[in-house]
């Protein structure tokens, strides 16, 4: 249905969709127009002038690239296509000008400021900025403000171009930012010094054209170019969202979000984004052993030794954590079937069919989220469980997407229908719901949460045959980054976690989400001194997600690869490298001995691992078995900030998560 | 000027019984979900009665729009013509200070401001009857130097005529608004030099100055209760029910007697009202005397509302007095 119109972009003659901007027209031409209040994921404010373009025959005037559509160009007298220029000496002289009123009130104070390397306004200065100031008056001074741990602000720097303000109003849905006053005295606030309540507001630094919103934890340790960066994929959450860790000799120093447009689009989460001083404390640097009740720190050798031993001639079942990549949790699974052992990784009891992809996956994508008329979310809180696709759903339900909520109340930071908190809701809606529906694209989206349940199987059967209607699509939202990968490679065991007690041994390979019944001997391996620590009697100190390499299948079966941005501390080493050595104490041969020979043994196996980046489809088997219990569904996630072991490790998280409780309890007693 | 939320706020707010049914009709004007847009004048409202936008009452207005407070608070700081600190209990006197009036004179009348109630702009006098503010152009660059007080512009002022304005204010006899030196309206000082013919006829005073001449209170702020409450767009559907009972009274095409009756005799019937009663057909006392509702209803719809019910029924009466 789109129009398609010819325009000439600086002699460049092309065929564009008439509903786009000459801004997008020009990007498609390969010609980069400078701005700042112009972002294509927000709405068009058009108030930085600074892409300020000639259209030839039009008003004599430079015209605002962002704010301007191709249909809305004249053609030329004898209907020739309109002609847009960006390189005249107008538009030159028109950028200058810009540039210059905006650096009347920018202070010089690029060599303190954070942004200093990165940013807009510095870069697009050298371009189109004059080398003088005519303003003799005084400057504008702004007063800054207080926007919570994770933000730090320079008002004064700021050039309103009000894309935080867009951000957090638009996709994070939170009302306290804004633009008061006008002309000189416009400045941007949050309502009455409120800090910002969203888990995403950390992508306003990001969005930041100049150094006004800075990050409060990254604040004045690293230079942009002392960094080395890493694209790798985050694991807070189960969504895969595309990050880049920025490293300073071996330690992190930032994380920022990549553009993936199936998955994150360009935003993470708060947790994703600052979970990184996590990643330096509580860490495992040395194997540990129980001796007389008491961890002592021993030489790897001794570990591998006493593990053998342990292991040997033992009921072993392995346990694989929410953070664990799919080539650990392969590793472990060819170690312990080889001695006879079992591996499980679905630790919280989610009641998965082992052999049904489209029952742990689903046969959505999340871009399918876009595509949705209607959305019903069921067990699940997506602002806490994946705040990201949360926001996703939010930019479907504003543009006219219908959101039902089966599941206690709870905000969303958009309106839904609340069709009931417990279970006899799903049933009334599947019951109900199948004979309507055809016209529209529905999406289904069933929290893992409501899977741990007795009647975790009966729930996914009333999910699926809901989702089985024409048009309806599946989505599992799960909440651990390992899991999709781990059941694909078949890491479960029939009876799961529900008899851990007759198991010798517990091989515990990163879950510490899970309270391990006393009894049988537990080893844990992974990366910080956590719950599964405290619990185990023999410690094999390993790398966290950062410190190696390793394919994470999101939540809609997308496998991606993660790389490692620098090493583990002290003596932990990277998961697979451990369990290949205890192999060797065990005198069991893998078919492995490089991670690459790893590789080619799962892609082998599994081959759809292979296709980075890419969903294999998986058949659509609905299953249906049992009766639903009762009770409400009880969502997965009670705090947020606190979901695993490096988030725990975290300061900024403990206080992020103190001051979310203060928040709501302040609230609780003001109504 | 930087504007801020005054530091010292009241607890709550709340509209009268008369304006919140005036807000709710506001908002009837837009359509489901777009009720934000009547956020101006709702907001305009408030400060009428208050004299001033607190911050309750800038939240009771964004609750009431089902706005977040964000939003308000952008409105209400964008806008010079809401205050957002207290005004002076009497008036609050906007000086003009751009071009025309400052070639004219409004530095002097800012002195006379700044001796008379307090050294700067938005700060109440001692009395606390009196704040001033410097405002941009009004648009009455013609009538320079000039200051708006309440709703209503006092234009050709000096230092002496100003200062006579705020003494004025505290008595009993408000000032008239209008050019302060003798002027109609923006003529030349000696009179009309062409357009002559139109000088006969006219009202004591020119267009709005009238109305509040007639009102006989200059600074009188809206609180809903000078006129009733109008909502033509809510009454659409009403319409009907209006007409039936309505009556044309009786008119005449021109008056029977060679003199009409002075209608102006009635309080309250100012030159303005009488040209629009002439107009009608209506010359004499004796017409009014004779008029019921019906009648009164036919008279306000005809003037197209500007003469109100409340007025037309106490002319009614005084008509009926004087008959009597």
């Amino acid at each position: 249905m789109t129009e398609l119109k010819k325009i000439i972009i600086d002699d460049q003659e092309i065929e564009v969709d008439a509903a786009m901007t000459l801004i997008q027209a020009c990007e498609l031409v390969g010609i980069e127009v400078p701005r700042f209040c112009y972002h294509e994921r927000l709405s068009i404010a058009g108030n930085c002038r600074m892409c300020l373009v000639e259209v030839v025959g039009g008003p004599p005037k430079p015209t605002a690239s962002c704010a301007m559509q191709v249909s809305d160009l004249r053609p030329g007298p004898d209907g020739q296509p309109p002609v847009v220029r960006t390189n005249s000496k107008m538009v030159k002289k028109a950028r200058e000008g810009v540039m210059e009123f905006l650096l009347i009130n920018h202070p010089l104070d690029c060599p303190i400021c954070d942004q200093g390397g990165e940013c807009d306004l510095q870069d697009q200065a050298m371009a189109f900025g004059v080398d003088f100031s005519r303003f003799k008056e005084a400057k504008r001074a702004v007063d800054d403000l207080d926007l919570g741990p994770l933000v730090s602000t320079n008002m004064t720097r700021c050039i309103s171009c009000t894309r935080c303000v867009r951000f957090t109003s638009e996709v994070a849905g939170i009302n306290q930012m804004g633009q008061t006053g006008r002309g000189e005295d416009a400045e941007i606030t949050n309502y009455l010094n409120e800090t910002l309540n969203s888990n995403l507001q950390g992508n306003i630094i990001d969005l930041c054209p100049v150094g006004a919103l800075t990050s409060k934890p990254y604040a004045f340790t690293a230079r942009p170019w002392e960094l080395s960066s890493t694209e790798t994929i985050d694991v807070m959450d189960a969504l895969g969202s595309n990050i880049r860790v920025d490293t300073k000799g071996r330690e992190v120093m930032r994380i920022l979000p990549r553009n993936h447009d199936g998955i994150n689009e360009e935003w993470i989460s708060d947790k994703t984004r600052f979970v990184w001083d996590g990643l330096k404390r509580q860490r495992l640097d040395k194997p540990y052993l129980r001796k007389d009740s008491k961890l002592v720190a021993v030489s790897w050798a001794e570990a591998l030794k006493f593990t053998s031993d342990a292991i040997t001639d033992k009921k072993v079942m392995g346990l694989v954590g929410n953070l664990t990549s799919t080539e650990t949790a392969y590793a472990l699974q060819k170690l312990l079937t080889s001695v006879g052992g079992f591996v499980e990784c679905r630790t919280d009891g989610a009641k998965l069919p082992i052999d049904n992809r489209s029952g742990y996956v689903g046969n959505a994508k999340i871009d399918d989220v876009d595509l949705a008329d209607e959305i019903f979310l069921i067990g699940s809180n997506p602002r806490d469980e994946a705040p990201v696709l949360n926001a996703r759903i939010r930019k479907a339900w504003s543009e006219g997407a219908n959101v039902y909520l089966l599941g206690p109340k709870v905000d969303l930071t958009y309106d839904y229908s609340h069709l009931g908190s417990d279970r006899s809701a799903l049933k009334k809606l599947v019951t109900g719901r199948l004979k309507v529906g055809e016209e529209k694209n529905v999406l289904v989206i069933l929290g893992v949460g409501a899977l741990t349940g007795k009647d975790g199987s009966a729930v996914l059967g009333h999910a699926m045959k809901l989702a089985s209607a024409p048009n309806c699509k599946f989505l599992l939202l799960h909440n651990a980054a390992s899991r999709v990968g781990a059941m694909d490679i078949g890491a479960v065991t029939p009876n799961g976690i529900s008899n851990l007690m007759s198991y010798d041994v517990i091989f515990n390979v990163g879950s510490d989400e899970l309270e391990i019944p006393k009894g049988p001997l537990v080893i844990y391996q992974g990366s910080h001194g956590d719950i599964g620590a405290h619990r185990a009697d023999i410690i094999l100190p390993a790398a966290a997600y950062t410190e190696e390499s390793g394919i994470f299948v999101n939540t809609e079966g997308r496998p991606q690869l993660a790389n490692r941005s620098g090493f583990a501390p002290g003596d932990a080493r990277e998961n697979w490298a451990i369990l290949r050595a205890l192999a060797q104490n065990l005198d069991v041969t893998l078919n492995f001995d490089t991670l690459a020979q790893l590789r080619d043994g799962l892609f082998a196996e599994y081959p759809h691992l292979k296709n980075i980046d890419s969903i294999s489809e998986s058949e659509w088997c609905p299953e249906f078995s049992g009766d639903l219990g009762k009770g409400d569904f009880i969502y997965p996630i009670k705090d947020f900030y606190l979901t695993n072991p490096i988030a725990r490790a975290s300061v900024l998280m403990s206080e992020l998560s103190a001051q979310t409780k203060a928040r709501n309890s302040n609230r609780i007693a003001a109504e | 000027m930087l504007r801020r939320l005054h530091e010292e706020q009241p607890r709550s707010f709340s509209f009268t019984s008369e304006n919140k049914a005036w807000a709710e009709a506001q908002i009837k004007k837009y359509p489901v979900g777009r009720e934000a847009s009547a956020i101006i004048p709702i907001l305009w409202r408030a400060q009428e009665q208050e004299g001033w936008l607190t911050r309750p009452a800038i939240e009771h207005v964004a609750d009431l729009l089902g706005m977040a407070y964000m939003r308000a608070l952008e409105v209400a700081t964008f806008y010079f013509m809401f205050h957002l600190q207290p005004v002076g209990k009497v008036a609050h006197i906007q000086v003009c200070g751009t071009l025309s009036c400052m070639l004219c004179g409004a530095e002097e009348l800012i002195t006379v401001c700044k001796e008379k109630i307090s050294p700067n702009p938005h700060q109440l006098s001692a009395d606390g009857n009196f704040s001033w503010e410097e405002v941009e152009c009004l648009g009455a660059c013609s009538n320079a130097p000039m200051a708006q007080i309440g709703k209503d512009y006092f234009e050709d002022l000096s230092e002496e005529t100003l200062c006579q304005i705020i003494d004025k204010l505290c008595t009993e006899k408000p000032p008239t608004p209008g050019p302060q030196n003798g002027r109609f309206a923006s003529e030349p000082k000696q009179g009309l030099t062409s357009l002559m013919k139109y000088e006969s006829g006219r009202t004591k005073f020119n267009g709005s100055v009238q109305m509040a001449y007639d009102l006989n209170d200059t600074i009188k702020r809206i609180d809903g209760t000078e006129t009733e409450l109008v909502t033509p767009w809510l009454k659409a559907g009403k319409k009907k029910t209006m007409q039936s009972v309505m009556r044309k009274p009786k008119i005449l095409k021109s008056p029977k007697k060679s003199v009409p009756d002075d209608l102006s005799g009635l309080s309250g019937l100012g030159e303005k009202a009488k040209i629009i009663l002439n107009r009608l057909g209506i010359f004499y006392i004796v017409q009014v005397s004779q008029w019921g509702a019906a009648e009164i209803n036919w008279v306000h719809s005809h003037s197209s509302g500007s003469l109100s019910l409340n007025k037309l029924k106490s002319f009614v009466e005084q008509a009926k007095n004087i008959q009597n």
